[in-house]
């Protein structure tokens, strides 16, 4: 492949933001109709070295050649003209428009309604797509939204496809029919980069990888012959075990007892419906499920934020009285040591606020215990010292607004806080996302950690491999139903990629993806 | 029925330039931009047309004025006022990302402050006993009626007894929910102001919408203030006399839920709201309660308002990105 | 194609934290240009030497012993208003209603002095006189917080609309007060017996709404920074779905601070009814529910910085009455100038949040 000419190719690309360099003198080579993974941990800037191509950044420094021409990016539409098209990982699709509106959008030329339609029909029929043009993006699954983002970006005429970071919310069988797609287009004589930081999908669907670290080239593989254990090491640019450790319950007792739970959201639509299970004490319940399955409106049940329509929770304390939570304020029930820590998507939009400093932040939690007038800042201060100290968060100062600090900071700030109030129950979720794989260790220590105190532990998280080595039980949601709950140990991914889709794992998996079409 | 008959005319003149202002603004929001000068920029499309107009009728003197220039030199005096306008709000909000509530404030002082500094020293100028400026020969020709218009009893009092600024006003309110339902600028226009970063991604100039929008609905809603002077007003600006319907226009828009078709029944409603008050007998000696009556437009817009709130379907929000600036490299 | 030729030479990025200094500059800088632009236009649409009209502003707002002392009483009612927004602003709920709340206010004020004056001891009349203007202030307050609070009412919207029913409700009264009959005006209440007129501190008529203002400026900054309703309120402002979460009840965050800003505005028309003009008009409060907003906004919100936004804002109206009567030219000729000069300071903004890299690629290739 050396001998011919890239279709795409970077050299020494630099680009800072404010004060930190997410790329220094990066390379970057695409052949023609080959299938790229760039590799990378969390903040290792490939979205960024991504994001110029698709210009949307402009790099500091650097040469972009296009077909073996040196070109200049400055904008999206100068990108398509290119031929390079970029599907990103938050979707950028207005939500009120309907699928051919948002595939058509931005494109010259005349504006015909019959032909556009028509045109989406055929490329779906050529890469196997399904999509409906007239259905409203709000109406969609995420999976759906990301078929309409291909479908546009191939609409557009784009032979350059990039993909950031396309399986995060998907399901193992979403992935295999989204693989399928790309390896259509790869016939077709296509090039595609794909932005990821999971070694799986790197061996299933690549022919070579890229690795970044730290915004530097760190080297370059035949996807043949590697291992996901040197790719790793060369992620992380030192030898890392990639075992979660799983310690044995013990003396696990009933903590929690959730029965026949049913939440309905502001529009009318049912989120949980009718979920029941226990937690034990000294124990981690997993959770997994496509992202919108329920796991949000359920943990907010239980932490008593969420209107529950009916169904109680009982919690169990070390003497055995039971306390029924639903009907209690959010407050008394922290106070009896359920602690919830929910990441959002955007990390700051829940249970942090970004613009306050770090003791203002853990003051979140502890302002209304008191009730007096002024509030408490003594000890919040006290706290947000412990929890900076304990867990190595690196930041100026107290005084710093957390909207300042790196993602992985905020986010061992924000599970720091939960632990730090000696909880007997910890609802996480989404705890490592968009962490480093060190960041992440440290969290998933610090999970064991509590479980090991005999703390119940309820974690949803959106990497199976994940849940599956750390988790004692998993629960599987499906729609606001649980679909089963499985031993972690003796269950396959597949297994539960099936129980993701459908309740009880019956149905066959070409009905299970029609019944999320339709 | 002859109450009705009269009421009807009357209220479609009032409710002329809240039309106007109501459609400019929708253009406007549509693209993103909240744009609370509206009261100040239709008082400089007033004003402008107004100071056109006065040089123009003084350089003819006592003689007859020529129709097509009588209009047209107000009304390219207007758009150019409007257009200003329009860029300094844009510049500011778009190009230097500033605050649009604090802008829109700023500019409202400014363009009101204009308009009653010009019209106060154009009234100096004219040396009249009366605080008050004349253009009745201009106004003449803005207030031109179709020629059947008398011919025709009821019918033409009902629908063809109005200058042609008045047409203008309903055919831009259609073309533009046309434009914006209908074509690709339209939706272009609509995905900037949704959500800039997919319409960035998608390859389309975000600045240049923006701008091209915000002018656009400065010049229609500064339409609606030379209306006011030259139409409604029968040529005459007295200082402070457009008062507080820019305001209103504002709140039509969300009365119409951003549908500019919806905004030539719901301004002339709110035209016969605004002089509802007029039609109703209180008697010599409660005058007092004509006061109250004239609470009406703002009572009803309130109702609306609260009711468009409670049903809160999807399809009704305002766009999403309004009042939020741009910027591509925000991380 | 040539894609070569389209570099982008001017490239913007967000800057993390400014200086201070840097900051207070870059504001300094913006107002000065603003004012050698003021002069630019003013020499060329009034042939006015700018100098003239800058020292006659001087004059108008420091001329005189007594002049300087409304100045001072002019930017403490200013400041009281923009303070009250402010504690709805840092909960991001936009208040344009000052006009309204402060109208009610007033309303209150006159209704007690006219109805109840020299009937019951004068300090009853007073003590009913402040309940009855903070609790009407309150309830504009209410009324869009409410909405906002159960439906989601746009807030900017309905608040306005409560100045212009205000507004008629106020005209409704002056008819039904107005003294002599006809005139439309209520003209000086209680002028001879001063019922229900506040009193004077340290024998000066200037000094109470001066001393309110600075206890106010105090209470607001320690309400906002120190007390759990400042604290939610910030929370409810940054971040809703926080609050949710750490068990904030929004909605009566929401109200309860609507009440108050609506009540400190309240304040504000007992002072100018009952201590300043001592009389109702429906334009008593002079479009200040409008300035205070760019005042909180310039200021950042911060109470102490609003002293100064204020000040900026109060000069240059007190200035431009003297204009108006030196030079013949109209009083609105401020406002003019209060646009231009706060064109520039909210542009200036831009300068403080973000950097401008202007590319040079000579330099790059040399390094």
């Amino acid at each position: 492949m050396d001998s011919k000419q890239p279709v795409l190719s970077m050299r020494g690309i630099s680009k800072q933001f404010d004060h930190i360099k997410a790329n220094t003198d990066v390379d970057f080579d695409l052949y023609k109709g080959e299938i790229v993974s760039l590799l990378g941990e969390n903040g290792s800037g490939k979205t960024t070295l991504m994001n110029m191509l698709a210009g949307i950044y402009y790099p500091d420094k650097g040469q972009i050649a296009v077909r073996g021409q040196e070109v200049t990016i400055s904008s999206p539409a100068q990108a398509y003209s290119l031929g390079i098209g970029m599907v990103h990982q938050h979707f950028k699709l207005v939500d009120v428009f309907t699928a051919w509106e948002n595939i058509v959008l931005g494109e010259g030329g005349r504006y015909d309604v019959p032909r556009a339609k028509s045109m989406i029909r055929d490329i779906c029929n050529r890469y196997g797509f399904v999509v409906d043009p007239d259905k409203k993006i709000y109406n969609m699954t995420v999976s759906e939204k990301q078929t309409v983002e291909i479908v546009k970006v191939i609409f557009r005429g784009a032979d350059i496809l990039i993909l950031d970071e396309p399986t995060a919310v998907l399901t193992p069988q979403e992935c295999e029919r989204l693989f399928d797609v790309m390896r259509n287009m790869k016939e077709d004589g296509k090039s595609i980069v794909i932005i990821t930081h999971k070694l799986n999908e790197v061996m299933a669907i690549s022919d070579r990888v890229v690795v970044l670290r730290q915004g530097k080239n760190a080297g370059e593989l035949e996807t043949a012959s590697t291992n996901p254990q040197e790719m790793t090491d060369m992620m992380v640019g030192h030898a890392v075990t990639l075992d979660i450790e799983r310690p044995e319950p013990v003396n696990p007792r009933k903590r929690l007892v959730i029965k026949d739970i049913n939440v309905t959201d502001a529009e009318g639509v049912p989120k949980v419906r009718d979920v029941s299970f226990y937690m034990n004490s000294g124990e981690i319940l997993g959770i997994a499920g496509i992202s919108g399955s329920g796991q949000k409106e359920l943990l907010e049940a239980i932490a008593g934020i969420q209107k529950v329509d009916t169904g109680s929770v009982i919690y169990i304390d070390g003497d055995g009285n039971e306390t029924e939570l639903i009907g209690m304020h959010p407050q008394d029930i922290r106070e009896l040591g359920v602690a919830l820590s929910f990441v959002p998507e955007d990390r700051l939009g829940m249970g942090l606020v970004g613009n306050m400093d770090i003791s203002e932040n853990m003051m979140l939690r502890t302002f209304g215990e008191s009730h007096k007038w002024f509030t408490d800042r003594e000890k919040p201060r006290k706290v947000a010292e412990n929890v900076v100290d304990v867990l190595e968060v690196s930041t100026p100062g107290l005084d710093t607004p957390v909207r300042r600090l790196s993602g992985g900071n905020i986010q061992k700030i924000l599970v720091g806080r939960e632990i730090s109030s000696k909880p007997k129950v910890l609802l996480t979720a989404y705890a490592v996302r968009g962490l480093d794989i060190n960041s992440s260790y440290k969290i998933y220590d610090l999970i064991n950690e509590q479980k090991k105190n005999g703390v119940a532990v309820l974690f949803v998280g959106e990497d199976l491999d994940v849940l599956m080595q750390i988790s004692d039980k998993i629960m599987v949601l499906c729609d606001g139903r649980v679909s089963d709950i499985v031993d972690a140990k003796k269950v396959t991914k597949n297994e539960i990629g099936l129980l993701m889709t459908s309740l009880g794992g019956e149905e066959t998996i070409a009905e299970g993806a029609d019944s999320h079409n339709g | 029925m002859l109450g009705f008959l009269a009421f009807i005319p009357r209220a479609v003149a009032q409710g002329i330039p809240l039309l106007f202002g109501c459609t400019g603004e929708i253009v406007t929001e549509k693209s993103g931009n909240l744009n609370l000068g509206l009261p100040g920029v239709m008082y400089v499309g007033a004003i402008s047309g107004v100071i056109g107009s006065f040089f123009y009728e003084n350089s003819v003197g006592s003689g007859s004025v020529n129709p097509a220039l009588a209009i047209l030199i107000p009304l390219a005096c207007s758009i150019a006022g409007s257009v200003i306008m329009g860029l300094i709000y844009s510049f500011l909000v778009v190009t230097l990302r500033a605050n649009q509530n604090v802008t829109g404030l700023a500019m409202t002082t400014f363009g009101v402050g204009f308009g009653n500094f010009f019209g106060g020293s154009l009234i100096k100028l004219s040396r009249a006993d009366i605080p008050s400026i004349s253009l009745s020969k201009t106004s003449a020709c803005f207030r031109a009626r179709l020629p059947f218009s008398d011919s025709t009893g009821w019918f033409g009092d009902l629908f063809l007894s109005y200058g042609f600024l008045a047409y203008t006003a309903i055919v831009v309110a259609l073309i533009v929910a046309y434009v914006l339902k209908k074509t690709r600028i339209g939706l272009n226009l609509r995905a900037v102001g949704e959500n800039p970063s997919t319409a960035d991604a998608a390859g389309i100039n975000v600045t240049k919408y923006k701008y091209t929008a915000t002018c656009v609905g400065c010049v229609i809603a500064g339409l609606g203030g030379l209306y006011y002077v030259m139409d409604y007003a029968c040529g005459i600006w007295s200082n402070d006399a457009f008062g507080d319907r820019g305001w209103l226009a504002i709140a039509l828009v969300i009365f119409t839920l951003w549908k500019a078709d919806l905004g030539i029944l719901a301004s002339i409603l709110f035209g016969g709201l605004y002089i509802l008050h007029l039609y109703i007998p209180t008697g010599m000696d409660h005058m007092e309660r004509k006061e109250l009556y004239k609470m009406i437009p703002y009572v009803v817009t309130l109702v609306v308002l609260i009711i468009t709130s409670m049903r809160n379907r999807r399809e009704d929000q305002p766009p999403q990105s309004l009042g939020i600036n741009y910027f591509r490299e925000e991380r | 194609m040539d894609n070569k030729a389209k570099e982008p030479l001017i490239h913007l990025t967000k800057r993390g934290q400014i200086p201070l200094y840097k900051a207070i500059l870059i504001r300094i800088i913006a107002i000065v240009i603003a004012l050698i632009v003021c002069a630019v236009i003013t020499g060329l649409t009034t042939g006015i030497n700018p100098l003239e009209v800058y020292s006659s502003i001087i004059s108008g707002a420091f001329g005189s012993v007594r002049k300087t002392w409304i100045t001072f009483q002019d930017l403490s009612i200013l400041l009281i208003i923009s303070l009250a927004l402010t504690i709805a602003f840092r909960m991001r709920f936009w208040n344009i209603g000052g006009e309204g709340q402060v109208l009610m206010g007033g309303l209150g004020a006159a209704a007690c002095m006219i109805c109840l004056g020299e009937r019951i001891p004068n300090a009853v009349l007073i003590i009913l006189m402040i309940i009855s203007s903070l609790v009407l202030g309150a309830i504009w307050g209410f009324i869009p917080a409410f909405c906002k609070a159960v439906w989601n009412t746009n807030e900017t919207l309905s608040t306005l609309m409560m100045n212009y029913i205000a507004t008629q409700i106020v005209l409704y009264y002056t008819i039904l007060w107005e003294v002599p009959k006809g005139s439309g005006k209520i003209g000086i209440i209680n002028q001879n017996s001063h019922a229900g007129w506040l009193p004077q501190l340290f024998g000066s008529k200037y000094l109470l709404p001066i001393v309110v203002a600075a206890a106010v400026t105090a209470f607001t900054y320690i309400y906002i920074k120190y007390t759990k309703h400042g604290y939610e309120i910030r929370v409810v402002g940054e971040s809703p779905k926080t609050s949710v979460y750490v068990g904030i009840n929004v909605k009566k965050v929401i109200i309860r601070t609507m009440i108050l800003s609506g009540a400190l505005c309240g304040l504000v028309g007992l002072i100018l009814v009952a201590g300043i003009n001592h009389t109702l008009t429906p334009t008593i409060s002079d479009g200040r529910g409008f300035t205070a907003v760019l005042v909180s906004w310039m200021a950042q919100f911060n109470p102490f910085a609003m002293i100064a936004t204020s000040f900026i804002i109060v000069f240059m109206d007190r200035g431009a009455g003297e204009i108006a009567t030196s030079f013949d030219l109209n009083q609105s000729f401020g406002d003019i100038l209060t646009g231009i000069i706060l064109f520039f300071i909210i542009g200036c903004e831009f300068f403080v949040n973000y950097e401008i890299h202007i590319r040079n690629h000579k330099k790059e290739r040399e390094r």
